[in-house]
């Protein structure tokens, strides 16, 4: 039975870093140049070569670290990784074996049933390789210019149980390196890349099952499909009496299965031993309280903020906080309000999630490079939870201010928008109406109930719209009623 | 050849140019072939910088290395220039940026004539290894001149260049100078920058200077020497200042450290007998003897070359045939059997005999058994030597057990051939500065050398003590 | 894994390729390595901590400022195969 059993998962995710230059040398990290454009003697391998240490790899690694809640080592070196690939050019990568720079951290994910802290075993300092290209000739391309790009590499611990988990896990991962500003969380590019360890046990044992690890792992919901499969592939094959070997899987997107790799298990005897060309790094108090200070507020803690500050929904502090320029511009428009008050948070939020959040997405950039003035949105809904305007009113001007750089306040008073919540105007135009539609009244009161809506509408036709809805709904209930 | 100061009072009088001397070296080179000294001789580029050099001696303003006629070991990287490692891999490689030292040496003016040969890929102690063939003791006679900076001393030692710059790793520089009957000299590690350097064991390798004499030897280093950027493993500290500090006059009394009598049980009688006649020289002269004890010295040898074939099997692993070096021709071979067959065609045997050894002693199961337990033992030996400067200024012994072997003698046993380095590997093991000066010869005339070693990072005073002593002994 | 297996498993690491006779060669050699422990292990190595850099210098960092890469003519200079802007290597399996 499915449910006797428990997964045990442990993501290795290495994240590309947005450093300047690359770990060991001065070349640059930018993307996009043609092949090997970016190399130089240290990352070509060149005999007589030597590595360099950037600083601000250090300085990164200690951030994540730190926002994840790492201890961070006083001490620390470099290791040599020793294996052979066309596109490793020394032979050997440059990395962090038995010391990492940071250890025994942990995240917090939200599921359903509440949070959940997910161990963080590691997270190291490493080198990137080249890239192969295998399919554009009969033989393989190799570029070096991504070969010694930054990377950290962060093992969590096996406290992952499910798929969705891992996904949360994943997702986390994501946001915090953004947020700190190391990586761009690209999955589907490869600036963040995931493999996943996978085994199974009868729930209530201890000892671990024999996992498989399963890599090509390239877009966040093919982790969690795969994870899924992986998992229920495991299971199934024990029931059936089968065992499980400790195979390295390659997830196949088109056919939604792994898939044992091809290529011969060769044994991976990496031969680690101290780099010597690289000196140690010593971590110092001082250095760690100067990236205490610099850390940013983090998704969660900022999503918990916006829930109990602003009284968000959790789903609308969820989407919030996803991206950390949209956050910001939510802060943004917050300190503009007049009026601070739930109702007005939640207006905000609104607008950003529908009619902002579209924009982005039509024109695909961040909320940092949107140009709508964070007061324009505040003024709006001022106008809004003061009933100046209709919502009906709202959506018309919305767009009018991204194209004439007037205010919600000008726009309305140049066009004459303001709603009418005179009650006594409104009264005497519900009788009129009321008046001129008699048999629709009398259907009505013979239980033709939406009729009501036609009501509503001929008086917001008398008004140009302008008048209040919630005021006339109010006023004609009360005239039907009484008649 | 004349003396490199000699040279350079001519030359600032106009008695010579560094045209015409550069040109007699080339044509001396030329007739010296035999020797088997040289891989590439640079000579337009050569030529070239000497009419600098004119220049400047003219106008008065000679640089620190201003004219010297410069070979360097073809393990150094040169811009532009073959460097071939001696290895049938590098055979055509040319590279695209020059070392540090290069670098350096020209912006003092310093006149790179040639690349030497050497033991391939900077292991052998004999330059019997070398993909282009042995080189010649200047004795001739079928004799080795030592190695692995085989070609380097030899052209020092003929008379060919006025410096030229090896590598030492376990001894490349000193062992071979003590047979040929030049000065070889090894900074403290971190003295002199590795950056293009072609590495062998990186936690081992220096850059060495060979010389006639001391006084070339610390021009050199002065102009060679302090903190590179590139190179994460130089000391922070500037250009030494060895040239002032060698012409101070003899200290009035010293103490000198001996190695125990049972140390030197396998030395040639002929070394022993010029070992004791200088340690009475150096008595006469204001040395106090004093004994030292170096714990762990049986374990100097192998230590040594667990650490170096261990590092060397990591360094020698970008040689892959992908982006430069040799590729060994295939059908439709897959990418993994192009780089077996390029390696296995590329290295020749005792590199890959070394290789070999490095790989089983980092691998899976052996790590600490072998080379962490290396890496302690390699503490003792640090340890060792901090002590015995504690107490003494220098430290006195043969640099080889025996003069200069035939060719072919060590060849069939590579133990024999790594019991020729014991006295030369403890320097590197523990980093500290140690120098070889011509001491006498054997009862056949062949050279002897005796070796000096001091304190880390007391290198001027290593060469101020090896200047005075070699007066003292020639 | 016997002596020979043991020298055929290193070669696949090292990327070498040897003779029968060359493998027995090895399997001495290695052999020879166990000798040369026992010398190591006479010592007494109690609380000595293992010498992984000579340097005692720590923190040698370099300031994340971009220099120039190399022409790529240069890159390719020495390839042993190349097109216009790439390396190129038989087929990878």
């Amino acid at each position: 039975m499915k449910n006797d059993y428990e997964a045990v998962v442990g993501l290795e995710v290495h994240i590309q870093l947005l450093t300047n230059t690359k770990a060991f040398c001065s070349c640059t990290t930018k993307f996009g140049t043609s092949p090997n454009m970016n190399t130089c003697p240290v990352c070509l391998g060149h005999p007589g070569a030597l590595p360099t240490l950037n600083k601000s790899v250090v300085d990164y690694a200690i951030t994540l670290g730190l926002a994840t809640g790492c201890e961070i080592r006083p001490f620390s070196i470099f290791s040599r990784k020793n294996y052979f690939y066309p596109d490793l050019p020394k032979g050997y990568q440059i990395s962090q074996y038995e010391d990492p720079i940071c250890y025994d951290g942990a995240l917090e994910i939200e599921l359903a049933e509440g949070q959940k802290r997910i161990g963080i075993t590691r997270i190291h300092i490493e080198e990137d390789a080249g890239k192969s290209i295998h399919d554009v000739d009969i033989d393989t391309l190799v570029d070096l210019n991504r070969s010694g790009v930054a990377l950290l590499e962060i093992v969590s611990e096996p406290d992952i149980r499910s798929a969705q988990e891992a996904y949360q896990y994943l997702m986390q991962i994501r946001q915090i390196v953004m947020y700190l500003g190391i990586c761009d969380g690209n999955l589907e590019e490869g600036s963040l890349r995931c493999d996943a360890n996978i085994s199974v046990r009868k729930r209530g044992t201890e000892k671990f099952g024999t996992r498989t690890e399963v890599k090509n792992l390239n877009s966040f919901r093919n982790v969690e499909r795969a994870i899924e499969y992986e998992i229920n592939r495991q299971i199934e094959l024990i029931e059936s009496g089968g065992t499980i070997v400790q195979h390295t899987m390659l997830w196949d997107a088109t056919v939604h299965e792994t898939k044992v790799m091809r290529t011969k298990e060769k044994a991976h005897d990496y031969r680690y031993f101290p780099e010597p060309d690289l000196v140690g790094v010593s971590v110092s108090e001082e250095w760690m309280q100067q990236i205490r200070q610099r850390l940013p507020e983090l998704p969660l803690a900022r999503k918990q903020r916006f829930i109990e500050q602003f009284g968000l929904p959790k789903y609308d502090a969820g989407i919030l906080v996803d991206e950390q320029s949209l956050g910001d511009y939510f802060e943004s428009v917050v300190s503009k309000l007049s009026g601070k008050t739930e109702e007005s948070y939640k207006l905000v939020s609104n607008w950003l999630m529908t009619e902002v959040m579209r924009i982005l997405s039509e024109r695909k950039i961040p909320a940092s490079e949107f140009e709508l003035p964070a007061e324009f949105i505040a003024e709006l809904v001022d106008l809004l939870v003061t009933n100046t305007i209709s919502s009906k009113i709202a959506k018309e001007i919305f767009p009018q201010l991204l194209t004439s750089n007037k205010s919600p306040i000008e726009l309305v008073k140049e066009q004459g928008l303001a709603q009418i919540s005179d009650e006594k105007l409104i009264e005497s135009l519900v009788k009129d109406i009321l008046s001129q539609n008699s048999e629709n009244v009398e259907k009505y009161k013979a239980g033709k109930s939406n009729l009501f809506g036609f009501f509503v509408s001929q008086v917001l036709k008398q008004t140009e719209g302008k008048a209040n809805p919630k005021i006339v709904t109010e006023i004609l209930n009360r005239e039907l009623n009484n008649n | 050849m004349i003396s490199y100061s000699t040279f350079r009072i001519a030359a600032q009088n106009g008695t010579i140019t560094t045209t015409d001397s550069t040109r007699q070296v080339v044509s001396e080179i030329e007739k010296q072939k035999h020797l088997n000294a040289f891989l590439t001789v640079c000579e337009s580029e050569a030529l070239a910088q000497a009419a600098t050099s004119d220049k400047h001696f003219a106008t008065g303003s000679p640089r620190l290395l201003e004219g010297m006629v410069i070979a360097l070991k073809d393990n150094i990287s040169t811009k532009g220039i073959r460097t071939t490692c001696a290895s049938k891999m590098l055979e055509n490689f040319v590279p695209v940026y020059n070392a540090t030292v290069v670098d350096r040496m020209n912006a003092h003016g310093g006149i790179i004539v040639g690349k030497t040969n050497l033991d391939e890929f900077a292991m052998g102690s004999s330059n019997e290894n070398s993909a282009f063939g042995a080189v010649e003791h200047p004795l001739g006679d079928n004799l080795v001149p030592g190695g692995s900076s085989g070609g380097s001393t030899v052209a020092v030692a003929a008379g060919l260049v006025h410096v030229a710059l090896g590598s030492d790793t376990g001894g490349s520089v000193r062992q071979p100078a003590a047979l040929c009957g030049v000065v070889g000299f090894k900074p403290t590690y971190g003295r002199i920058s590795r950056y293009g350097l072609v590495a062998f064991a990186s936690s081992l390798d220096q850059i060495g200077i060979l010389a006639s004499d001391v006084s070339t030897t610390a021009r050199f280093f002065d102009a060679i020497s302090g903190i590179d950027e590139r190179d994460s493993t130089t000391a922070e500290l500037p250009a030494t200042q060895s040239l002032a500090m060698i012409e101070q006059p003899l200290l009035r009394s010293f103490t000198v450290a001996v190695l125990p009598d049972s140390e030197l049980a396998g030395c040639d009688a002929d070394v022993l007998k010029v070992y004791y006649s200088r340690l009475e020289i150096l008595r006469q002269n204001g040395a106090t003897i004093i004994p030292a004890e170096i714990p762990g010295s049986t374990a100097w040898i192998p230590t040594y070359y667990i650490l170096a074939t261990a590092e060397a099997s990591s360094n020698l692993a970008r040689f892959d045939g992908v982006r430069y070096g040799f590729r060994a021709t295939v059908g439709d071979d897959d990418e993994d059997a192009m780089i077996v067959r390029s390696r296995t065609q590329g290295f020749g045997a005792e590199v890959k005999r070394r290789i070999m050894l490095g790989t089983y002693v980092l691998s899976s199961g052996y790590y600490d058994a072998y080379y962490r337990k290396a890496q302690k033992a390699r503490r003792l030996v640090l340890n060792g030597y901090n002590d015995v400067f504690t107490k003494a200024d220098i430290l006195f012994l043969p640099t080889t057990p025996t003069p200069a072997f035939k060719r072919g003698e060590k060849t069939a046993d590579p133990v024999a051939m790594y019991l020729s380095d014991y006295f030369t590997v403890s320097a590197n093991l523990a980093g500290i500065p140690a120098i070889s000066i011509p001491a006498g010869t054997s009862s056949e005339g062949l050279p002897i050398g005796m070796q000096l070693q001091a304190k880390s990072f007391d290198d001027e005073r290593l060469l101020y003590f090896a200047h005075h002593f070699y007066q003292l002994f020639n | 894994m016997n002596p020979i297996e043991t020298v055929e498993y290193v070669a696949e690491l090292a990327r070498l390729k040897f003779t029968e006779d060359e493998i027995s060669q090895f399997a001495n050699q290695f052999q020879n390595i166990l000798s040369y422990i026992q010398t190591i292990e006479e010592l007494d190595l109690e609380g000595i901590e293992p010498l992984t850099h000579i340097s005692q210098a720590e923190n040698v960092f370099r300031e994340d400022v971009v220099q120039p890469s190399l022409p790529l003519e240069d890159v390719l200079r020495n390839a042993p195969k190349r097109n216009e802007s790439f390396f190129k290597v038989p087929k990878v399996l």
